[in-house]
């Protein structure tokens, strides 16, 4: 009934930063307006809500650009300011980097009676929405990890790589600070959370572990038995590349859950559009599509035991605004190539 | 006059609706004025308190700088943004910048006007924009004397103004509802006690209202003063309208009575006159001449007494001298015509004797004193004047002893003829003596003396430094 059209570009390169785009249309739609929506998530993870979406809105179709996220941000940044042809929405993991947008006062702000029942962590001055809640999981092979060396908490995976003649060495992998923006916020976010990020870069220095840039990359190693172990990985993208042999953890010290922010910019041209999208999927059936596709994890979920405290959603609010700093974030960023060496010539083949 | 142009409808609005206008104006007023006031102190209290925040995020940030390498690096602590944070929905702008001004981290758009950096003054606050929105932003000023570098960081902190508005606002809000509460009270307060402040007046309205128009009688004068005043000074407008209403009634009915026997009787004579013969006319005319003339005496003491009471309660007093009376009495009586052959003497002071009375109306009642001495009395007979501090007398006496005992009790009242009046007397004059003493604080005395009898009209003495 809906059909789409997925074009992948698989472009080497930052120069061009969109990797992918889709177009979704309803079989019904007569001559529908579009909205072209800018993302750093997977098509696939957001075609069944977008095809839900142009089921119900036949007069809206979309135009669906998957971007990296550092991009994106130089994208929107460019557009805010005039330069280039700006989207109607923005989508990014790259929550601190939407704060920074916001700050700047790029976005259009929008109300609606579904965005005023968020909880205050998950919109800012009605600018900037957390559509999804997302945990960053720590994941091994099944196979070729032993069920008691699997870590439970960040102390289990920190004894885990001081051990002396570790099997782990050079197969522990996690996202690159600077290739992944996603990969920035969360190791970020752990150097604020608990004093365990020093001994966790350490260990990560002792182990050699490797940091790469995409969610993809990172699942099809572990899978592989390249990896062993991976830390910080976006837990949604596991449910749209199922694999058998792959362990998901939700660290029981804590958890963070991201909710990826969406923004109208100011200089959108669909705002109406943009705004009715936003409504559909912050609306009960847009989340449960979304928790279908592990977009949401939801409150009782029963996959995962973890307490409330052990629960840190990543709030939206202006103290993301710390990981853009110039100095902070060049500090930070030293400490992790301390640890993992300079970054590869040239970048990663497909950024995040 | 602007009076004169107000509509009627105006003139025409209770008290209490003009009073209770007034208090609402006066409240409308001060309301206004403690808006304003609240608006006011409430801008100011959240912009104290934002303040605080914003100094507090700029001091963090101050104290992150480090000297590493010869470079001033920040460490922006979260802390920082967790305070700038609490202002929940409003935008951001950080910068540190270097001795020269250069922008060591942080955004552009927080740029501190020219030179506040080098005002020392600790810390700067100014007022500016964030992308078009109106900002607050303050600066410190940390300065390094390190071996690699020496100078002045600054550090501004701006924010926009979202949380202080809606904090204001609140504060207003606050403010104003316990301001309405309070006008409310104050409303129905000032109702409760006006209303009862016009209790008075409006029972006296409905007293009026529901008063027979004919009903004379004095009002209550109970209530406050000022009402007490106005009630009194209809009770003795309302006696005077009584009094001369009941002389008024007097006047027309002793009329009626007193007047139809005598024309009766003087036509009877007429008639009696033509049919006679001519014989006896002589005779009849001579009746008839004598009933006129005491129809003619009758009439002039009605009208006197009707002048007389009229007068005292319409002619304001005003110093008379009692010795011109006795003399203006004497001229006017002509004792020759009434009694032939009898002395009147005047007994007459040399210093005036002076009271507060109508001159017409103590003249009348002189003139009264003496015709009843001169027709009922045995000569000789004396008019006077006597004074003394407190009190002045004008009197006649005669040499008789008066009339008889039962007599005396009964006269002065209207139409109380002795038999010694020999049927020319209408027996109004001592009541007309009567009524000029009542007028001006006086009395009548009547009583033997050892000359004989005298009558005594008693006046209070107006003495000179009381004028």
């Amino acid at each position: 009934m809906i059909r789409y059209l997925v074009c992948i570009w698989m472009l080497s390169g930052p120069v061009i930063a969109q990797e992918a785009d889709a177009h979704f249309v309803s079989d019904v739609a007569i001559d529908p307006t579009d909205i072209v929506v800018r993302s750093t998530t997977d098509i696939g993870v957001l075609t069944p809500a977008l095809d839900a979406f142009v089921g119900i809105y036949p007069d809206i179709s979309i135009t669906y650009e998957q971007w990296g996220s550092n991009a994106l941000y130089a994208d929107s940044r460019a557009a805010c300011d005039g330069q280039i042809p700006t989207a109607d929405a923005v989508l990014s993991s790259g929550v601190h980097q939407m704060v920074d947008l916001v700050n700047r006062a790029c976005a259009h702000p929008y109300t609606s009676d579904i965005t005023r029942g968020l909880s205050t962590a998950r919109v800012w001055r009605n600018e900037l929405w957390g559509i999804t809640l997302e945990p960053a999981v720590i994941i091994y092979n099944t196979a070729l990890v032993p069920a008691d060396d699997a870590p439970h908490t960040r102390f289990a995976l920190l004894d885990l790589m001081r051990r002396a003649e570790s099997p782990y060495r050079g197969k522990i992998a996690t996202y690159d600070v600077e290739a992944s923006g996603l990969g920035f916020l969360f190791a970020f976010m752990d150097s604020l959370e608990a004093t365990t990020f020093g001994g966790l870069l350490e260990g990560f220095a002792r182990t050699n572990a490797v940091a790469t840039c995409c969610s993809a990359e990172i699942i099809d190693g572990v899978a592989k038995g390249e990896y062993l172990i991976a830390y910080n990985v976006l837990g949604s993208y596991l449910s749209s590349t199922p694999r058998e042999n792959i362990g998901v953890i939700h660290p029981e010290d804590y958890t963070l859950l991201l909710s990826r922010a969406y923004m109208i910019p100011k200089t959108a041209t669909n705002k109406d559009g943009a705004a009715i999208l936003l409504d559909f999927l912050l609306s009960p059936q847009g989340q449960d599509i979304l928790a279908a596709g592990n977009l949401v994890q939801r409150r009782d979920d029963d996959t995962t035991l973890l307490s409330e405290s052990a629960q840190r959603t990543i709030a939206i609010d202006p103290k993301l605004l710390v990981a853009m700093d110039r100095h902070r974030r060049s500090r930070f960023v030293g400490q992790w190539r301390s640890t993992f060496g300079a970054l590869p010539e040239g970048g990663f083949l497909s950024a995040p | 006059m602007p009076t004169v142009d107000q509509p009627p409808k105006l003139a025409q609005r209770s008290l209490l609706s003009r009073v209770m206008i007034g208090v609402l104006s006066l409240l409308a007023i001060g309301g206004c004025i403690v808006s304003l006031a609240a608006f006011a102190y409430g801008k100011n209290a959240a912009r104290q308190s934002y303040d605080r925040l914003l100094v507090g995020a700029a001091n963090d940030i101050a104290e992150s700088i480090n000297i590493i390498d010869g470079a001033a690096i920040a460490d922006i602590p979260v802390s920082a943004f967790g305070l700038l944070s609490l202002a929940l929905d409003d935008r951001i702008a950080y910068a540190v910048r270097g001795p020269d001004g250069a922008l060591l981290t942080g955004y552009e758009t927080a740029l501190p006007p020219e030179g506040a950096a080098r005002r020392q003054a600790d810390p700067f606050y100014f007022d500016s924009t964030l992308q078009g929105e109106p900002s607050r932003f303050v600066t410190v000023v940390r300065r390094f004397s390190e071996r690699d570098y020496s100078g002045t960081v600054s550090v501004t902190v701006g924010q926009t103004l979202r949380a202080r508005n809606a904090m204001a606002i609140d504060l207003t809000k606050g403010a104003l509802v316990i301001t309405g509460i309070a006008g409310i009270a104050l409303i129905l307060s000032a109702y409760l006690v006006i209303r009862s402040a016009m209790r008075p007046l409006e029972r006296m309205a409905s007293e009026l209202l529901a008063r027979d128009p004919y009903d004379l009688t004095p009002m209550q004068a109970d209530g406050p003063a000022e009402v007490a005043v106005m009630t009194d000074a209809m009770n003795r407008f309302m006696q005077r309208l009584d009094r001369q209403i009941g002389a008024m009634k007097h006047l027309i009915s002793d009329t009626a009575h007193q007047l139809r026997t005598p024309v009766a009787a003087i036509r009877a004579q007429a008639e009696l006159a033509i049919e006679d013969d001519t014989e006896h006319q002589p005779q009849r005319l001579e009746r008839l001449l004598r009933r006129t003339r005491s129809l003619g005496n009758l009439l002039d003491q009605m009208l006197s007494r009707a002048l007389v009471i009229h007068r005292t309660d319409n002619a304001p007093p005003e110093p008379v001298d009692l010795r011109d009376i006795a003399l203006q009495v004497l001229d006017d009586c002509d004792p020759e015509l009434l009694a032939p052959g009898v002395e009147v003497d005047l007994i007459i002071t040399d210093a005036p004797v002076i009271v507060m009375a109508d001159e017409v109306s103590v003249t009348e009642a002189g003139k009264n004193m003496l015709t009843n001495a001169l027709q009922h009395g045995k000569a000789p007979i004396r008019i006077g004047v006597s004074t003394s501090p407190t009190q002045s007398e004008l009197w006649v006496e005669d040499a008789g002893k008066g009339p008889p005992h039962d007599v005396l009790s009964r006269i002065g009242g209207r139409f109380e003829r002795s038999a010694a009046s020999q049927g020319n007397s209408a027996g109004l004059g001592l009541s007309i003596v009567h009524a000029v003493a009542q007028a001006f604080n006086g009395s009548v005395n009547m009583g033997t003396t050892e000359t004989g009898f005298r009558v005594t009209l008693t006046l209070p003495t107006q003495n000179e430094d009381n004028t």
